[in-house]
């Protein structure tokens, strides 16, 4: 009887370790079956999803107007304080002074990407853009100020 | 075809005897200028083996799990290792402050000259042998149990308490599947009548011993492998590194160059059980004989021996490798619980076995 | 000068070693704090702080929008639900009702999730005991749940998609094709899980009869999710205070009562298949509807004390939040499952040896910044 355990466990055990060695032996012989991607080489062909959140970005349109009113919703809406708007008077060709923003100043060194300010934002004037490859030297190079030099509001949007 | 089976390792070593007497005529001279070649080609040999191994445990890692392995530097990446190499060489000898430093430095040497000295009897091809001992087995397996000594030395001078335990299971580990290296060799040893390495290639003439000996050879064989990948270390039986348990275990305060030679070592090692796994199971550079298949037989001999050789010691290298990169590890009981309880019975009665059948010649 | 047979003991003459805070295999910044005798453990004690970021109080000086954000840094294999829980605490306060498309989609990213950790857990099980090559087998299943949450989400782990009310946007179109591809992927390679891991007789003989957790010892030190279910207690908040419509699936809690090391794997194992098993119920019936509910800009929770629980891959994650009518939270505190189920660790591995540790920490499934917040 107890014989008959110990070479039953012995066979058990054998049957088991072949069976996995028999599972790492299929794949060291179907190279198919790789998995690796080889990043920086496939880079042209790499596609992220649309709504990968990888950095905000403020779209200008071709005439370098953007939708930004300077309400100030995201910079609220954000947990960690990575927004600060800066916002100047302009006077209006009708001669009315309006709010506009001077400069919309965007800490990627401490954002989250939790994509609450896009939430937030009434005019969808930010989004969430797909841009990963942030590294940097230098932490200032992470201060981005998002709204382009000369740029301005666009018309109609309040 | 004559020219190519001419053209062995063995004659090349005649003419290069040849050569080198007519140049220097002083007898110890010529001694010991021929020491020094076959040391240093011995020692550029081993260099390079070790380079290919680590290639090939990478590619063969990196396969198994789905991965493409090294590729970057050098032909699909075949010249990583020796980028590695100058990496671990720049990089600092660091000897930690409350360890014996003498010891501490000294460990790698022993362990990498043990390594080395287990060289010796091996017979790569027909007729092409460092030193023809009479009792290669029985050297094999004393140097290689003196791996222990490094180990221990390592891990105690260290200074490390994760060291200490690596290397006091080293102790442990290396002793107790020291027994079943030993039977499991004998029952070769019983069936040749010989401990010389040549001897018991020769008697494989006919045969290879695995085939020959049925079962019994077969069991030796698998206990064989299974103790001499705990005796060299490796995983499954890596108790004395242990990674995720003792975080490298006896060589965790080795950098650079010192920990270089541990790993050189540790490939050396590898190379070293396969050869001898190779050698008394498989024939060594016997090539592949069937009895009364003449014709078969003489395709089989076209085969340079050397190759023979390699082949299955490559073979037997690739099976310990499976095992790492198959099995998760064993716990230290378990580790000891496998040898007493299963390998050295079992190889006991196994020896019994083969001995029954040599003295009643129920092998061919 | 070599350290003597005096140095390595301290002044009561005990051999102690660190695990952690840097080590391989505690899976972050912890430390285990080891009396050796030998190879056998003879004490064990946690040392925790060194990844706190004191998350309950910042979620005091954060909007009830934004506190739940910040969730899915503690567990964050279990980042929607721990999202989930901060949503349901909020909408229970407010008492507004789900959508149902948005609950319906709520439970197959949680589930989901629960699966992708589960693989997680079996990787670094093995990682753990010196198998690398399952790592890699299970990482393949979760890289496509995980690319799946980043078409869905917008990101891989902190996904941020569940906001009190419902969800944050809409599915993409080919989500439930995508879903379906990787469930048929899981199951066509559950087998192999097997194989190379589970099935194997040094994994089982390390795990069984290892770190056993009674019922008792489970209900006395806190302990809930696998680790509770190994040893008998049934303690799946799904079943027990269904939240988001759980009460109208059809699943079974897997309850085991072994309760060693192996036992908690096995339970692992089957949980992931039953959470296949309510994805495939729900994948085909997501219904029309809104997503999310409508709340106030500002929402403000009436005076009082709320808490809500959820089952997260690790255990019952509790948020309790107090209110003083606010647009922050007075208080907020959670009950995290790994910091109970840590707990067990001491009890559970004494007298074993240090490679058992390592294999009870491995089915325990910790997630140090969980513990500490
Ligand atoms: S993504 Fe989140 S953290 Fe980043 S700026 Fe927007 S709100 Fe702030
Ligand atoms: S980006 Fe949007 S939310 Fe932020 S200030 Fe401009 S308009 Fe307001």
């Amino acid at each position: 009887m107890f014989l008959k355990e110990y070479f039953g466990s012995i066979f058990s055990s054998i049957k088991s370790l072949l069976t996995g060695m028999k599972l790492t032996g299929y794949y060291f012989t179907h190279h198919n079956k790789i998995i690796t991607e080889e990043y920086p080489d496939n880079r042209a062909a790499l596609k992220m999803p649309e709504r990968f959140r990888g950095e905000v970005i403020m779209p200008h349109d071709e005439k370098n107007e953007h939708q930004c009113t300077g309400c100030q919703s995201c910079e609220l809406s954000c947990p960690n304080g990575s927004i600060k708007i800066i916002t100047k008077q302009e006077i209006q060709p009708d001669g009315k002074k309006k709010k506009r923003i001077d400069t919309w100043v965007y800490h990627l060194d401490m954002c989250t990407m939790c994509g609450m300010c896009v939430e937030a934002c009434p005019t969808t004037a930010i989004l969430m853009g797909n841009e990963f490859e942030h590294s940097q030297y230098e932490k200032k190079y992470l201060k981005k100020v998002l709204n382009k030099p000369g740029s301005r509001l666009k018309d109609g949007v309040e | 075809m004559k020219t190519l089976l001419s053209y062995s390792f063995s004659s090349l070593a005649t003419h290069m005897h040849n050569w080198l007497k007519n140049v220097i005529t002083n007898d110890l001279l010529l001694t010991v200028t021929e020491l020094v070649i076959i040391g240093v080609c011995l020692l550029v040999f081993l260099i390079l083996l070790a380079f290919f191994l680590g290639y090939m445990e990478r590619k063969v890692a990196a396969f198994m799990e789905l991965r493409l392995g090294p590729n970057r530097v050098g032909p699909k990446g075949t010249l990583q290792i020796v980028a590695d190499t100058v990496k671990l060489l720049f990089k600092e000898g660091f000897t930690p402050d409350a360890a014996d430093k003498f010891l501490f430095n000294l460990a790698p040497g022993i362990i990498i000259t043990t390594a080395l000295l287990a060289v010796a009897p091996i017979a790569y091809a027909k007729g092409f042998q460092l030193w023809d001992i009479n009792i290669g087995v029985l050297y094999i397996s004393s140097v290689s149990s003196m791996a222990v000594i490094g180990i221990l030395m390592a891990g105690w001078s260290s200074s490390n308490k994760y060291s200490l335990i690596g290397a006091m299971r080293c102790g442990a580990q290396i002793v107790s599947y020291e027994l079943s290296i030993g039977l499991s060799l004998i029952s070769i040893v019983v069936l040749t009548g010989s401990l010389s390495l040549n001897d018991i290639v020769e008697s494989q003439a006919n045969g290879w011993w695995i085939f020959k000996g049925h079962i019994p050879v077969l069991i030796s064989f698998v206990i064989f492998v299974v103790a001499s990948t705990a005796e060299i270390n490796r995983a499954p039986f890596d108790l004395v590194e242990a990674d995720q348990e003792l975080t490298g275990g006896f060589n965790t305060e080795y950098a650079g160059m010192k920990f270089a030679m541990f790993l050189m070592a540790e490939y050396i090692n590898l190379f070293v059980v396969s050869a001898v796994a190779a050698t008394i199971f498989l024939g060594g550079w016997m090539p592949f004989h069937i009895g009364g298949l003449t014709g078969f037989n003489h395709i089989m001999d076209y085969i340079p021996s050397s190759i023979w050789f390699f082949s299955k010691t490559l073979f037997i290298i690739f099976i310990i490798m499976q095992f790492r990169w198959t099995f998760p590890r064993l716990r230290i009981d378990q580790l000891l619980n496998l040898e007493w309880k299963y390998l050295l019975p079992i190889s006991m009665v196994n020896v019994l076995l083969v001995t029954l059948m040599a003295i009643m010649g129920w092998h061919f | 000068m070599l350290l003597g047979e005096e140095d390595h003991f301290n002044e009561e003459g005990e051999f102690v070693i660190n695990i952690g805070p840097q080590h391989p295999s505690t899976h972050g910044v912890l430390r285990l704090k080891v009396w050796l005798d030998g190879e056998t453990i003879k004490k064990v004690e946690p040392h925790l702080g060194y990844i706190h970021r004191s998350i309950e109080k910042m979620s005091e000086s954060f909007s009830y929008r934004q506190f739940g954000y910040i969730t899915s840094r503690m567990d964050y294999l279990s980042a929607h639900m721990n999202n989930q829980a901060c949503a349901l605490v909020v909408e229970k306060a407010l008492q507004v009702e789900v959508p149902a498309r948005a609950q319906v989609i709520r439970i197959i990213l949680c589930e989901l999730s629960r699966l992708s950790s589960h693989l997680l857990w079996f990787a670094s099980a093995g990682l753990d005991l010196g198998g690398v090559t399952p790592f890699f087998y299970a990482f393949r299943e979760r890289e496509a749940i995980n690319s799946i949450m980043e078409e869905t989400c917008g990101a891989r782990l902190t996904q941020n998609f569940m906001v009190p009310g419902g969800i944050i946007t809409d599915l993409q179109p080919d989500f439930q094709k995508r879903i379906k591809e990787v469930l048929k992927q899981f199951k066509d390679n559950y087998h192999e899980y097997n194989e190379i891991l589970i099935g194997n007789v040094i994994f089982q003989n390390r795990m069984k009869d290892v770190g056993v957790l009674t019922r008792e010892d489970a209900i006395a030190l806190g302990c809930t999710g696998p680790v509770a279910r190994a040893s008998g207690l049934s303690c799946d908040i799904r079943k027990h205070y269904p939240y988001d419509g759980y009460e109208k699936i059809q699943f079974d809690e897997v309850i085991l009562t072994g309760g060693d090391s192996w036992a908690r794997c096995e339970v692992r194992m089957a949980e992931m298949l039953q959470s296949v098993h309510i994805i495939e119920q729900l994948i085909d019936n997501i219904p029309e509807g809104d997503i999310v509910a409508k709340t106030k800009n500002v929402i403000k929770l009436p005076k009082g004390e709320f808490y809500q629980r959820v089952e997260t891959a690790r255990g019952e994650l509790g948020v309790y939040i107090v209110s003083d009518g606010g647009s922050t939270p007075y208080r907020c505190k959670y009950r995290s499952p790994n910091f109970s189920n840590l707990m067990a660790i001491p009890h559970i591995s004494k007298g074993h040896k240090i490679g058992d540790l390592i294999a009870i920490m491995a089915t325990i499934d910790l997630i140090i910044p969980d513990i500490d917040r």
